[in-house]
């Protein structure tokens, strides 16, 4: 029997250590063992992106990571958009453009967007469309998803 | 998931040594098929290596070709600009396995070895001629890539050995190539059919083309005698519709969810011709 591993994180900016089994999805190890639950499972096989985390500033699905496998990286949570009580403009501009009904897509949403927008700052409706491919919104609200990540770009641009 | 151990070598030696004690170890790159596949108890293992940390894994190397370390994400690939120079179709593919979040993990490697019938990755670089440099404890060796896939699932490598890289030879100015592949989404889909080219050409005549498809038989499917047919002759549209005709009557699809038989031999010959057409383009020819 395996037994748990001692892994060295960054996570929303501060050394987080924590223990997991080889077998725990950093999704889990988020939720279960730091009890970041902002991170939402949907379909725990990478294709709906509920659970998009950034990795060295990278969108990943943490389904589809290991907790082992973020040993040294920096990681960003949904937690970690926001600078303290202030909204990202990303959240501003979901809640302005209602681009949420249930709200289980929104943090992979947002935090998928926040990647876009930090290495693209005025992307058009098609490159929002792509990057946000491996995003499924369930209530069908991608019009308003869209016209958000926009209205947040044109913000954090002015 | 069952539990299993989990080890990041950072030498191919340690690596090599870990499976050696590990007959079950199965290996781990980007983790976007086989998380699925232990998760779903479809794979049953007791070790899973991480090959992520291993360099001559996380090579990306524009010298003498092109080499593509076995465990290097998509994202790289596609945003290297010396691979979006040279290799344009190589890149392409990269941007369009899984979308954003898949291609940060998902790799070129792991594509070629979890030996779907449909993968993006294998017929282009099929058509681009590429090798695979395989480890183990015996050496190394080098096996033409349209041999690496045996049937859906297995490959050639043998357990205790490590596919390190893929070695795609240098092109001339006048070599194009393309991977086309029929979905009915936009994005995030599995082929119904993919066809991967390339075409060489020489004074307007092709000098080579190698022609391989995907989702049209057990592995993905190198057809030589397409390419050949054209050798020797002016990539006119008789001569992509020969090769395209070619193409389709090696195709030995099934009928399932996402097409039938008729269907996927019909896309077959459409998709060849398109992607030799662009192909053409590429290397500079009219068409």
């Amino acid at each position: 029997m395996p037994g748990k591993v001692l892994v060295n994180t960054t996570i929303n900016g501060e050394a987080t250590d924590f223990r997991c089994e080889p077998r725990q999805s950093l999704l889990e190890c988020l939720r279960d063992i730091l009890q970041l639950t902002g991170t939402k499972e949907g379909c725990n096989d990478g294709n709906c992106g509920a659970c998009t985390v950034l990795m060295d500033g990278r969108p990943l699905t943490a389904c589809l990571v290991l907790g082992v496998e973020a040993e040294g990286r920096n990681i960003t949570t949904i937690e970690g958009i926001a600078r303290g009580s202030k909204l990202h403009p990303l959240q501003q501009a979901f809640l302005e453009e209602a681009a949420l009904q249930c709200g289980i897509c929104t943090p992979g949403f947002i935090v998928s967007a926040k990647a876009l927008l930090d290495r693209d700052k005025n992307p058009s409706e098609a490159d929002i469309r792509l990057w946000l491919a491996n995003n499924l919104c369930r209530c069908t609200g991608y019009d308003k998803i869209v016209r958000a990540v926009q209205k947040a770009a044109a913000e954090m641009r002015a | 998931m069952k539990s299993f151990d989990y080890a990041a070598p950072r030498s191919l030696a340690e690596a090599l040594r870990l499976l050696s004690f590990h007959p079950r170890a199965r290996l781990l790159a980007g983790g976007t098929d086989i998380l699925v596949q232990m998760r779903a108890g479809r794979i049953d293992t007791d070790f899973l290596l991480d090959t992520k940390g291993i360099p001559e894994l996380n090579e990306l190397k524009s010298a003498d070709g092109l080499t593509i370390g076995a465990a290097v994400p998509c994202f790289r690939i596609h945003e290297d600009s010396r691979v979006r120079s040279k290799y344009p179709a190589l890149s392409d593919v990269a941007g369009l396995i899984g979308g954003t979040q898949i291609q940060s993990r998902a790799t070129f490697g792991g594509n070629v070895c979890n030996a779907a019938p449909s993968a993006d990755a294998t017929p282009i670089l099929i058509a681009q001629g590429a090798t695979c440099r395989i480890i183990g404890t015996g050496g190394q060796r080098t096996v033409p890539i349209e041999l690496f896939c045996t049937a859906p699932g297995k490959n050639v490598l043998k357990q205790g050995e490590i596919l390190i890289s893929f070695h795609i030879p240098a092109k001339s100015k006048t070599t194009g190539a393309q991977y086309l592949r029929f979905i009915p989404r936009n994005e995030m889909d599995i082929a119904v059919v993919g066809a991967g080219v390339e075409v060489a050409l020489e004074n307007g005549v092709v000098q080579s083309a190698r022609i391989a498809l995907s989702a049209v038989a057990p592995v993905p499917l190198f057809v030589p005698a397409a390419g050949d047919s054209m050798v020797g002759k002016a990539p006119s549209a008789e001569v992509i519709a020969e090769a395209a005709a070619i193409a389709r009557d090696a195709a030995t699809p099934i009928s399932d969810m996402r097409g039938t038989v008729e269907y996927r031999r019909h896309l077959c010959a459409v998709l060849t011709r398109r992607a030799l057409e662009a192909a053409i383009v590429r290397a500079g020819g009219k068409n």
